[in-house]
């Protein structure tokens, strides 16, 4: 069997998925696509399911916060094929106000602790996922520590420079 | 003849064949010299902790032979390092598993204060959750540092009251941290 390349990759995805799926880049050989909420766990499953393509792998879940856009919440997932050597790169675009998405829980059970760790950091639920509480932080915790929407460290604090402790 | 240092008698009264002091003193005396640290050590302090308790710099001099790792028997609980605000609940268990009569120090910038960690993550400061008596500065301190607060803690057991657990200052103080006194 031929190595797989993004081209054929991404022909793939689009015939099966037509609108519901972009082309963003392919920078570094990784291609990346846009795919609708909507359909991400359909999107997921046939990357998974697949019998060519076979992205068994999850390797990670994760956000990112762009607080002046409208659609404020991109959820990242980093999927692997360990048969074909390939990596793709999936985003997801979610509202600021409520970020909710499908759970990857159904697809991979790997998903349950990066789903946690997401949830903790950004906020964003998952509905669906069998357990969503905080995984890294404090239990009562009322923030989302990764979002973009706290004010940074005054510039001109001296209290904690080096020459007060020693170094 | 050999080099060893005996601890000073306290002052009372001496005469032939009997000397008086009072049980204070006497007391205080030997709970200074046998202080049972009880490491609590999560970052490089600990390790400069371990240099304390080495050869070298010999900690067991000042009859803190027994690092005890357990709360049972222990006496002075060094936290060494940085206390996660997770890490708050278990440290505050350890303090109240230890029996009375109980000292803290809090070793380096981090137990102390937060050290360089000003985080939504990091306790800022163990005299948040426990009381202190001695704070080591440093980032991390080096072992003569320990020493010192080692040494500075012996001055407080030494001059403080036999029953110190049932004065009204200090069941405020741990009323305060909401920890339970007893008796």
């Amino acid at each position: 069997m031929d190595k797989l390349d993004n081209t054929y990759l991404w022909e793939k995805l689009a015939q099966k998925f037509t609108d519901q799926v972009s082309l963003l880049t392919d920078a570094h050989n990784l291609l990346t696509v846009d795919a609708k909420e909507a359909c991400i766990t359909a999107v997921l499953n046939f990357l998974k399911q697949d019998e060519e393509l076979q992205f068994i792998h999850l390797t990670d879940i994760t956000a990112v916060h762009f607080p002046l856009q409208k659609k404020a919440f991109e959820v990242v997932y980093h999927i692997h094929s360990l048969v074909n050597n390939i990596r793709i790169r999936v985003k997801v675009q979610l509202d600021g106000e409520n970020p909710e998405i499908p759970t990857a829980t159904t697809v991979w059970k790997g998903a349950n602790w990066m789903e946690r760790e997401t949830y903790d950091f950004y906020g964003i639920q998952f509905l669906g996922h069998p357990d969503l509480r905080r995984i890294l932080n404090v239990d009562d915790m009322e923030v989302f520590p990764m979002r973009k929407e706290y004010p940074l460290e005054d510039p001109n604090r001296v209290d904690k420079k080096d020459l007060y402790f020693g170094r | 003849m050999s080099d060893i240092k005996l601890a000073e008698a306290p002052p009372g009264v001496e005469g032939a064949g009997f000397f008086a002091t009072s049980l204070d003193k006497a007391i205080g005396l030997a709970r200074s010299n046998s202080l049972w640290p009880l490491p609590f050590a999560t970052s490089c302090c600990g390790i400069e902790f371990m240099a304390t308790m080495g050869s070298t710099y010999d900690l067991a001099r000042f009859g803190a032979e027994r690092p005890s790792f357990s709360p049972r028997q222990a006496d002075m609980l060094l936290v060494m390092g940085t206390i996660a605000k997770k890490m708050a609940p278990v440290l505050k268990q350890v303090y109240i598993q230890m029996a009375e009569p109980r000292w803290v120090i809090a070793v380096g910038a981090c137990a102390s204060s937060g050290g360089i960690f000003d985080t939504y993550s990091v306790l800022q400061g163990i005299d948040e959750i426990i009381p202190v008596d001695v704070y080591v500065p440093g980032c991390p301190p080096r072992p003569e540092a320990i020493l010192d607060g080692v040494l500075r803690l012996q001055d407080i057991v030494k001059n403080e009251s036999l029953n110190r657990r049932n004065t009204p200052e200090y069941r405020a103080l741990l009323e305060k941290y909401g920890i339970e006194t007893y008796g």
